[in-house]
């Protein structure tokens, strides 16, 4: 029955005005069939009976001297994909975007990438090296970048392979595991400027070579341009010091570029006149088009989306009034639009972002959907303020092919069936 | 106090005057006008924080090598040489011909297929330089006991790694720091810098279509189910 909603062209414009309906859904969910049961609960805690939480003390200030989420919430946690890696310490795990809200990700639940483990830096023993085509090499402190200008930035760091699994067609059903190689948070950081400044550039500078301090010496080239620009040394995410998994206590933040080159536990940055062709730039990280050949520094992450709920594993449970939730970002500056399809990309209905829109940061958008239990084929298309609107997987490969792994940004369905269930698909 | 020049018996005058010289460390820029810290002045001061490095402390930590050569070790050694300590120190993870073990990374195979629906991606048929090969051993092989290596045993591992791709043909060829620049290989020709702004200028719709934008039914040609290759849903709630 619901596939019937897709055989006409008044079926469509059906399914468009469900989008529109955000003030004309009230009655409909009074009057549309109740759908799947609510979670019940248990009666004895609700009204008109008083729980037990109403009538007893609760643990005191003390119980809970750094506070962690409800144990009620113990299924929101980062989960990894143990097929796609020989090693736990030369892995990714995912972020569990189908369960968050707003633009913030919290501390605990940022994805990990790491070519050797976490390494773990005493910050009495931490140095940041400045050599290379400098005037006068340094080393720097955590305590001396604490005391060089200061700023706040909220930026999404996303893994170049954000999506890779997806680019032979649908293979994980779950946007956690399809898209949660992207967090975003506000960092606490010096400008790298400011730090280049300190060692005193060469005139023939052109290129930096970032370095971690794990068991990798995780290693990077960036532009000189691009680390005067607004790179910055981080030691504070969300406030408070960095998490070990991403780069306790100093990490190099790379706005609207791949994640890689984000280096962890940075303890060098030489300076030179050419890349270094590290091994993450070359045999990793480069975009390997169909014909053989391969794109190399490939930097900038393109504008992306994706519906976060529904989802494979948010799915929906309620007729009537639901909200479809999402995010939109771009590396090249802000969001300036995000649509969204119920018909596979037939029809669009611009979604309405809610919170700060700010460049190179995760963007929340929303709409209201009025659903009566048919089949959806949902959707979602970002725009930046470059005029760059986010591709179908299809016009993607036209342009690279199948063999990239890095780069996937295509436009994301999910199946959304009559009861409820939600799928990852891929359509014509 | 020598460190800030201006501040002589001027501490706090000093302090006030070295926070107000950096006028491009202010908010992140909102929205539009995204033209952040770029064109901004660079900070005109240096604040005389950290100390400079001393040259046996880079001499530890600078590790680096690139294709033309900054940066190698002195050392020498040859595919002979690299044979038995690749056995000891490499095969168990990328094979004993360096066609891996599992899911570890291959080193040698694969070449004429990188056009292919199935490309092998090993340092003879992808890598564009042998720099990348004898830096990444050096920095983070053998995985678990990092920066291990000496530069004879570097040389003599990448030696035979290049002679497992047949880039070096002797195995007696001692590879140093003098002739190491001279190799080549030979897929370093079909690398090009990022063009996807003008590459796929198409992506930059501008104004995209928003009514009837595509010809009849969508049909669902692949579903991500029929592989179950998802890791289990735990304790997610179910629908009922």
């Amino acid at each position: 029955m619901a596939g019937r909603k897709f055989t006409d062209e008044r079926g469509m414009m059906a399914r468009r005005s469900l989008l529109k309906a955000g003030l004309a859904v009230g009655s409909a969910a009074v009057i549309g069939a109740p759908g799947p049961a609510a979670a019940s609960g248990d009666p004895g805690n609700q009204a008109p009976n008083v729980p037990d939480w109403s009538r007893y003390l609760g643990e005191g200030v003390d119980s809970r001297p750094y506070g962690k989420p409800s144990k009620f919430e113990a299924h929101v946690v980062k989960r990894d994909v143990e097929w796609l890696t020989a090693s736990r310490e030369s892995s990714v795990n995912f972020t569990p975007i189908h369960e968050l809200d707003g633009i913030i990700t919290p501390n605990g639940l940022c994805f990990e990438r790491h070519h050797a483990g976490i390494a773990v830096v005493d910050p009495a023993d931490y140095q940041l090296m400045i050599n290379g085509l400098v005037d006068k090499p340094l080393i720097l402190t955590l305590d001396d970048l604490k005391r060089l200008p200061r700023v706040n930035r909220l930026h999404f760091c996303e893994c170049a392979a954000n999506s890779g699994m997806e680019w032979r067609g649908a293979q994980l059903n779950g946007c956690q595991f399809t898209h949660g190689m992207v967090h975003c948070v506000m960092y606490t950081g010096v400008p790298l400027r400011i730090v280049l400044d300190e060692a005193g550039l060469r005139p023939n500078a052109k290129w930096i070579m970032a370095e971690g301090g794990d068991a990798a010496a995780m290693n990077r080239s960036i532009p000189l341009a691009k680390a005067l620009d607004d790179c910055l040394i981080a030691f504070k995410m969300n406030g408070e010091a960095l998490r070990e998994e991403n780069g306790y206590p100093a990490r190099l933040v790379v706005p609207g570029w791949e994640a890689n080159l984000w280096v962890k536990w940075i303890r060098r940055i030489e300076v030179g006149d050419q890349p270094w062709h590290a091994r993450e730039e070359t045999s990793k990280y480069t975009d390997l088009l169909e014909n053989g050949t391969a794109r190399r520094f490939t930097f900038v992450m393109d504008a992306k989306s994706v519906i976060t709920s529904p989802s494979p594993q948010a799915p929906l449970r309620y007729r009537g009034q639901n909200v479809i939730s999402g995010i939109a970002w771009s590396g090249r500056g802000a969001i300036r639009r995000v649509d969204v399809s119920v018909d596979g990309g037939r029809n669009w209905t611009t979604a309405r972002i809610d919170g700060p829109v700010l460049p190179k940061a995760l963007t929340r958008f929303y709409v209201d959907l009025d659903w009566n239990g048919q089949e959806l084929l949902l959707q979602s298309r970002a725009m930046d303020e470059t005029g760059y609107v986010q591709p179908t997987k299809a016009e993607l490969r036209k342009h690279r092919g199948a063999n990239s792994i890095y780069h996937n940004n295509g436009i994301q369905t999910w199946l959304v069936r009559g009861d409820g269930e939600v799928e990852n698909v891929e359509i014509s | 106090m020598s460190r800030f020049p201006k501040a002589v018996g001027a501490g706090l005058v000093a302090a006030v005057l070295v926070a107000g010289m950096d006028a491009s460390v202010d908010a992140q820029p909102a929205g539009k006008n995204a033209a952040p810290a770029v064109a901004a002045e660079r900070a005109a001061g240096k604040f005389g924080i950290g100390r400079e490095a001393k040259p046996e402390e880079i001499a530890g930590w600078d590790i680096d090598i690139r294709p033309d050569g900054h940066g190698l070790p002195v050392g020498k050694g040859s595919a002979r040489e690299g044979e038995a300590l690749y056995n000891e120190r490499c095969a168990s993870c990328h094979g004993e011909f360096g066609e891996s073990a599992g899911r570890w990374p291959i080193l040698a195979g694969g070449a004429g297929t990188l056009a292919t629906h199935d490309p092998v991606k090993s340092i003879g048929s992808y890598w564009p330089y042998p720099s990348t090969v004898i830096d990444y051993i050096r920095r983070a092989m053998p995985y678990g006991d990092a920066q291990s290596l000496d530069g004879d045993e570097l040389y003599a591992i990448t030696a035979y790694v290049l002679y497992l791709n047949d880039i070096i043909e002797d195995e007696a060829f001692e590879l140093n720091e003098r002739n190491f620049a001279t190799l080549k290989l030979p897929n370093r020709r079909n690398f090009v810098d990022d063009d996807r702004e003008t590459a796929e200028q198409a992506f930059w719709k501008r104004d995209p279509c928003m009514t009837n934008c595509a010809p009849g039914q969508p049909k669902i040609i692949g579903r991500a189910r029929v592989l179950d290759v998802t890791p289990e849903a735990g304790t997610a709630p179910k629908v009922e």
